[in-house]
């Protein structure tokens, strides 16, 4: 290794340029098939699935800021699909599924693995859900089992059972439940679109869209315009404000959501941890840093600023449920944008507008559906707009037709 | 801390407020299409700029409205719903709280 260094060091001919993961950054063409607005997980793998299972490649990703560098890298990388509702547990299975192949398909490691996720639950009524979502789960291929106290403290001997005065009466145990890299998970994805070649286009902002007798036609950006046959909109936080460019609103609220990190510790927790009375998720991360979140902040805003008050209820409650966590000392603490729906599931699909396919209102829980977004919404674009059958109960129009799929429940601080 | 003037109590903390939503034209709800409602209830503008909600003081049930920029969560003003809101929105038309209408007893 030192003396191919050397040899270079001696050249002008560097090896890196035929070997790059992402190509460099090129001109925009006047016109592309398909316009992906946002360039993060969900964005690159709808482009990854349309380049490599429907051959459509004159694919532009458009992203304001650089790949994966929203709520991508932002979410605290829980994989799971522990839901309450069939269509979303049917649709979240899917994508546990294929996060778990993820790193063969790439030839690029996601850092899948594969630890279970614990729900802890302090009240009857938490209890009953917990039931309900187990065999709900069971029903559609999952693997989730109830399991008592003294199952909880052998899975997790370091847990309090008693944390701030609220029992543990029983764990919702999702053996299923995994974490990876979501930035190797952008990455991947960007790696295998662009080599079939989609063209990703980084601080490229979409200023305005136009549309002609109800058509989507062309996109405005800094560096120009550009036709299209069709756009996937895949934004998150900011949802409604492109939107609103395309010329209509959406069901959507958007709110900080705070989490944050400690310095490394001996490993000590092996499943992701978290309770729904507390309103706090805890997991300690491969290289052994503990990462912990709770609930969006308690009203709206576009900033991704941290509050005091989120601190330090976030910190007592991770305290509560491992007290020593209170020697730890605290790396880095974040926020995100996410845009909220009223009934906490996704909006995919359709929109008002023709050839302007919807990825949103993926609130606090967007990065383990990546994979199946990204499937689901290729699906949707080389079919020229027939929406998939997992993807129609999360149509935009469902609020239109009080149609809720109520996941709440089975999503407030669980993530 | 973050402070909200409140026009009834003052300043106080912001931990004591609750949001309610932005301040939106509410239809007729016996007249208005499921549309119309939906588009009330579910849909906002959600955007980027200083936009006009509802705040709720949760110790003194305290409706009012504040004007807050929603980028730099700068709150500009608040003041009693008063000032735009002339008369409260009738929900009974005659009707008891189970949706029944009440009997002409006249």
């Amino acid at each position: 290794m030192p003396f191919s260094l050397l040899k270079y060091g001696l050249t002008n001919d560097y090896p890196f340029e035929d070997n790059m993961d992402l190509p460099l950054p090129m001109e925009l063409k006047d016109n592309y098939d398909v316009v992906i607005i946002g360039g993060g997980g969900h964005g690159v793998a709808t482009a990854y699935y349309l380049a490599k299972y429907h051959g459509i490649t004159n694919v532009a990703i458009l992203e304001k800021g650089y790949l994966g560098g929203g709520n991508t890298a932002r979410n605290t990388a829980v994989i799971r699909s522990n839901y309450l509702t069939s269509e979303g547990v049917k649709f979240y299975s899917e994508s546990v599924k294929l996060f778990q192949n993820l790193s063969n398909e790439f030839d690029f490691n996601i850092m899948y693995s594969s630890r279970g996720q614990l729900t802890l639950a302090h009240t009857d009524g938490a209890v009953r859900s917990f039931r309900q979502r187990t065999e709900v789960n069971k029903h559609f291929g999952g693997r989730t089992e109830l399991i008592d106290p003294q199952q909880i403290q052998e899975l997790v001997p370091t847990l309090n059972m008693n944390p701030a005065n609220m029992p543990i009466l029983a764990g919702l145990w999702h053996i299923d439940g995994a974490t990876a890299r979501h930035d190797a998970v952008a990455w991947g994805y960007a790696k295998g679109a662009t080599q079939r070649g989609v063209e990703l286009h980084q601080l490229t902002e979409v200023t305005n869209i136009n549309t002609v007798k109800g058509k989507v036609v062309s996109v405005e950006t800094n560096r120009g315009t550009v036709g299209c046959g069709c756009v996937v909109q895949a934004v998150a936080g900011h949802s409604s404000i492109v939107a609103a460019m395309a010329g209509f609103r959406m069901p959507l609220t958007s709110y900080p959501l705070q989490a944050m990190v400690t310095t490394p510790v001996k490993p000590f927790l092996d499943p992701l941890v978290s309770s729904s009375a507390l309103h706090c998720y805890v997991q300690q991360t491969g290289r052994g840093e503990i990462v912990f979140g709770g609930g969006s902040d308690p009203y709206p805003l576009y900033n991704t600023r941290s509050t005091l008050e989120l601190k330090e209820s976030l910190i007592a409650s991770a305290i509560e449920m491992f007290p020593f966590m209170a020697n730890f000392k605290l790396l880095r603490q974040w926020a995100g944008t996410t845009d909220m729906t009223s009934d906490y599931s996704p909006i995919m699909g359709l929109s008002p507008v023709d050839g302007y396919y919807l990825d949103a209102g993926w609130g606090t829980w967007g990065f383990k559906a990546t994979p199946i977004c990204g499937k689901t919404m290729a699906q949707l674009v080389a079919s020229g707009g027939k929406v998939p059958e997992l993807i129609a109960p999360f149509a935009m129009e469902r609020f239109d037709a009080f149609r809720q799929v109520n996941e709440m429940g089975a999503t407030a601080a669980s993530h | 801390m973050k402070i909200m003037l409140c026009p009834l109590n003052g300043a106080r903390n912001i931990n004591e407020f609750v949001y309610g939503g932005e301040v939106k034209a509410m239809p007729n709800h016996q007249t208005c299409s499921d549309k119309q409602w939906a588009e009330y209830v579910f849909y906002s503008d959600n955007t980027i700029k200083v936009v006009r909600e509802w705040w709720f003081h949760s110790a003194s049930s305290y409706w009012f409205i504040a004007e807050r920029n929603t980028a730099s969560d700068e709150i500009i003003r608040s003041y009693d719903p008063s000032e735009i809101f002339s008369d409260s929105v009738n929900f009974d038309h005659g009707l008891n709280h189970d949706g029944v209408k009440e009997r002409d007893n006249g």
